[in-house]
């Protein structure tokens, strides 16, 4: 019975947890600007959507992989399923809601574009250094 | 704990690195055993819920160390201190007198008791301590993210832990699911350092807005 009260209650609090987090890391990249370069790329000229968020991921995937941002974008991904389950879920209920899921998974769509520009210049700087060496 | 020497944040964040690191040597230590003793001996048992208790202890330290940072302006060090040694002696205490009860191999069943106990205890003074961050109105980004990802990492354990209790005919899926949550303050903290200069600002009241 402890255990079952005390799972209920750390389960409750990780989601919070979960989503505080996951909004702090698209707080930090949404104060950075989209290159136009990788605009065009991603098709994002000034408000992110939702549903360019599977698209902008495969592009990013082409990219090589950094370790640093592997957790962050995964993190992200997450919070993005989850975004689209309370989406087509309970937010079909109350619009505001509804408003909410969408701006939200257009948020997660531009996290993953700054995180493309940073893999794209990662991949250029090893470039340089290699034909400098 | 490379990517905050990194970003020279060692000594302001030292308690966190000196987690990290412990918990680099305690790695290193089961690894040793498992490769001596195997993973199913009595040996790695031991060893594995020993040092699980120390690095709960030190996890403990580290979130002290975030809690005197956000409250590093109002000078109240000396009261967090005696409040964190009390509260760790109660919560020794409470596991002792759970297993004096029941267990007639105390110390063993004492260590994964305190573990269990403090990883609650660590996720209740987590949300306290992101409650007071609201309040405070904290606007370091990398504090607030440092704290987030204690509070995932946490409650991630603490419901592994109750779970486990619950099934503990599932030891295969365990055996598999903790060493992953692991991997979340790691990665988390590491995140942080990198990503996040010391200078950057965040309201926080923007990432618990919610719709009506």
């Amino acid at each position: 019975m402890m255990a079952a009260f005390i799972f209920v209650v750390s389960v409750v609090i990780f989601l919070q947890f979960f989503v505080f987090y996951c909004r702090s890391l698209i707080a930090v990249s949404s104060k950075q600007a989209l290159s136009p370069e990788v605009q065009e790329v991603t098709g994002i000229q000034k408000a992110a959507s939702g549903e360019d968020f599977n698209r902008v991921m495969q592009l990013l995937h082409l990219c090589p992989e950094r370790p640093e941002d592997r957790k962050g974008i995964q993190a992200i991904g997450a919070y993005f399923r989850l975004l689209s389950f309370v989406g087509s879920t309970v937010a079909r209920l109350t619009p505001s809601m509804r408003s909410w899921t969408d701006s939200e998974r257009g948020h997660c769509t531009y996290f993953a574009a700054i995180a493309l520009e940073r893999r794209i210049s990662f991949s250029r700087n090893m470039l340089a250094q290699q034909i400098d060496a | 704990m490379v990517c905050a020497v990194k970003s020279n944040s060692v000594r302001r964040y030292l308690c966190l690195n000196l987690y990290m690191a412990l918990s680099f040597l305690v790695s290193v230590g089961r690894y040793l055993v498992i490769h001596r003793s195997g993973v199913s001996s009595m040996e790695y048992a031991y060893f594995y819920f020993y040092s699980d208790a120390l690095l709960t202890i030190g996890l403990y330290f580290a979130l002290l160390n975030l809690y005197s940072l956000v409250f590093d302006e109002m000078k109240v060090e000396k009261y967090l201190r005696v409040g964190a040694v009390l509260l760790l002696g109660g919560t020794a205490w409470f596991s002792y007198a759970v297993i004096a009860q029941s267990s007639h191999r105390i110390l063993s069943h004492f260590a994964f008791e305190l573990s269990q106990n403090l990883y609650f205890v660590g996720l209740v003074l987590t949300y306290v301590l992101w409650g007071a961050i609201l309040k405070l109105r904290e606007t370091r980004t990398r504090l607030i993210q440092l704290v987030l990802g204690l509070g995932v990492y946490f409650s991630a354990f603490a419901a592994d832990y109750a779970l486990r209790n619950l099934y503990p005919n599932l030891q295969p899926v365990w055996q598999y699911v903790t060493p992953a949550l692991g991997c979340i303050l790691p990665a988390a903290w590491a995140f942080s350092f990198l990503w996040v200069s010391e200078d950057a600002r965040l309201a926080p009241s923007r990432l618990v807005a919610v719709p009506r």
